[in-house]
């Protein structure tokens, strides 16, 4: 296991609290999206945009790169922000969201923007999309990983069970899936609306490997990551524990936050706590 | 007339034989039916570039996205109506929006399924598929079209949609004209009315067209094997012509050929013209011949249709 160096761990720190004030800000100027998803799944995009993934944002489909899927895909504000951060496109463009013409639709589209891999905003479909991907990988003899990200809402659609028993069956070990799991979806929490759980029991049933962290902690994002890539013969789901608008105070399980941008006071408390000056 | 019968499915199953054959990046997914879709007989050849999705048609199409994005030429296959209903979101989504080279291919359209019942036959997913925006639409006549259509969408690049039949349709088209999106074909050269028909009703069409001839009336016939894009040109040369349009499908006349070909001649070239196909209904068990007749897939109705145009000159 690599032993990761906290100067390592904090950049990605540094770079993930980047993100979410981009998030702040990018909500802000579209005037809706949804920045409690955005936030809560902000820490593993870090990770796995600025440390874990083989990728080349200058040369954004070259071949052997690693995939990722945002089956979450209302999550696009913090994504988009990852990606401009990688270098995808220039992070001025951030503020364009959800506005006429921008590149940077409500959803991810693939086609409009640069990085994207898969268009996403129909919940329960990332998974299957990725697991393609993987069997195409396969057949090809490429190391290339797909890491997909999933939200807990859309753990209640069939097509993610679809999905779940095809990537066991195939022995997609090339596959990362990451579970963010807030507890919140838009109409309250997910064990009232539609229980979830035993989550973790209930993915390993169906032959995955299953490891639980915390999605706010990078060194256990990351040596998850890393077990995953031993793991043979099966995919791995990692449930991520995580706080829906992380970093945000007043953002934090709130469940106004799932599809509401903040308003100028809400935007300028959320940048003071998130560290910038005004 | 003597035609000579030959099967869709068999034909589609050869073609992905010879696919499989000359091209390393073609991948064929079922979802269980694949005797039934004769995917099998790929799988069979080229086991490594064949997956069996199970009964899990929503997973099977993304599945198939993600292939398509990673350079694959993929095929979807399973029966008509659930390779369009039962995951239409997902094609919308995963598929058409990012227009990836997908090609559903799917058998057991239309109500010639026969004993299944209405559950399994199909008169809704022509309309499904071709208001799907980035898709291309295609009903082959015949078996041999069949095979010409399958290698013409895998040089496609975008999704596609093929609609075959469960039983042995009549051979109709000219072995020599090959298919093209975007392009039907003249089988018979009539000047009174056109019959424009589309899979195996094509055949009923020029079954109509002998019949319409002992009573002095030269229908043309029209093999619309590219429905998306509809191959608007040849409607208009047809219409100046004719003056007169009978559209024949063996799917709900709501949202099918009749209607693309309607919407086209209103907007452009308004004359005389009658849908024949099946009339907003579900389907029911028996033969599939019993069914044509039950539901009014036959010449004589299109023969009556051409009279009724004819009258409306």
């Amino acid at each position: 296991m690599v032993a990761y160096p906290d100067d390592v761990i904090a950049e990605l720190e540094r770079r993930a609290n980047l993100i979410r004030r981009h998030v702040i800000r990018m909500t802000r100027a579209a005037g809706s999206g949804h920045p409690g998803g955005s936030l809560s799944c902000t820490d593993i995009l870090s990770a796995l945009f600025f440390k874990v993934m083989h990728h080349r944002p200058i040369d954004p489909t070259w071949e052997d790169r690693d995939r990722f899927v945002l089956s979450k895909g209302h999550a696009a504000p913090a994504y988009y922000a990852a990606l401009a951060e990688s270098g995808y496109f220039p992070t001025d463009e951030l503020l364009t969201l959800r506005k006429l013409g921008s590149r940077l639709q409500g959803h991810p589209s693939r086609n409009k923007l640069p990085g994207i891999e898969m268009s996403t905003g129909s919940l329960g479909q990332g998974l299957s999309t990725s697991l393609g991907m993987a069997l195409a990988a396969k057949l090809d003899r490429k190391a290339y990983r797909i890491y997909c990200l999933c939200g807990d809402g859309e753990q209640q659609s069939g097509q993610i069970w679809e999905a779940a028993m095809l990537g066991a069956h195939y022995e997609l070990d090339n596959v990362t899936t990451f579970l963010d799991r807030n507890m919140l979806q838009i109409d309250g929490p997910t064990e009232k609306i539609m229980s979830l759980e035993p989550l973790a029991d209930k993915w390993k049933a169906f032959g995955w490997h299953v490891i639980e962290i915390d999605g706010h902690n990078m060194r256990e994002i990351l040596e998850a990551c890393d077990k995953a890539k031993e793991v043979r013969n099966r995919p791995t789901m990692v449930i991520a524990h995580t706080v829906k608008g992380k970093g945000v105070s007043f953002m934090e399980n709130a469940l106004s936050f799932h599809g509401k941008s903040p308003n100028d006071e809400e935007t300028r408390k959320g940048l003071r706590e998130l560290g910038e000056e005004p | 007339m003597k035609y000579q019968y030959a099967s869709q499915r068999k034909e589609y199953g050869r073609a992905l034989v010879d696919l499989g054959k000359s091209r390393k990046d073609v991948v064929v997914l079922d979802a269980d039916l694949s005797s039934s879709t004769r995917t099998a007989d790929f799988a069979r050849e080229f086991p490594e570039h064949f997956f069996n999705c199970g009964i899990a048609e929503q997973n099977m199409m993304g599945v198939a996205a993600g292939m398509a994005a990673s350079g694959k030429v993929v095929f979807a296959s399973s029966f008509a109506v659930f390779a369009t209903g039962r995951c239409w979101d997902q094609i919308r989504q995963s598929i058409a929006y990012p227009k990836l080279n997908v090609k559903i291919c799917a058998t057991h359209a239309g109500i010639t399924v026969g004993g299944d019942g209405a559950s399994h036959q199909t008169g809704e997913d022509i309309a499904l598929m071709r208001t799907l925006p980035n898709f291309t639409v295609g009903v082959p006549a015949d078996g041999p079209e069949t095979f010409k259509m399958t290698k013409t969408f895998a040089e496609w690049n975008g999704p596609c949609y093929m609609r075959m039949g469960r039983l042995d349709f009549p051979t109709v088209t000219d072995p020599d004209v090959p298919f093209k999106v975007g392009k039907g074909s003249v089988l018979r050269d009539g000047d009174d009315i056109s019959l424009i028909g589309c899979g195996i009703m094509v055949s009923r069409c020029l079954e109509a067209a002998e019949m319409l001839e002992k009573r002095n009336i030269s229908a043309q016939v029209i093999n619309m094997s590219s429905i998306k894009p509809l191959d608007d040109a040849l409607v208009a040369d047809a219409v100046k012509r004719t003056g007169g349009v009978v559209t024949a499908e063996e799917h709900n006349v709501v949202s099918g050929l009749g209607a693309a070909v309607a919407t086209y001649l209103v907007e452009h070239d308004p004359v005389p013209m009658r849908r024949v196909g099946i009339m907003d209904t579900f389907g029911e068990s028996g033969e599939g011949e019993e069914l044509m007749r039950k539901y009014g897939l036959t010449a004589d109705k299109v023969v009556e249709a051409a009279e009724e145009v004819m009258r409306r000159r």
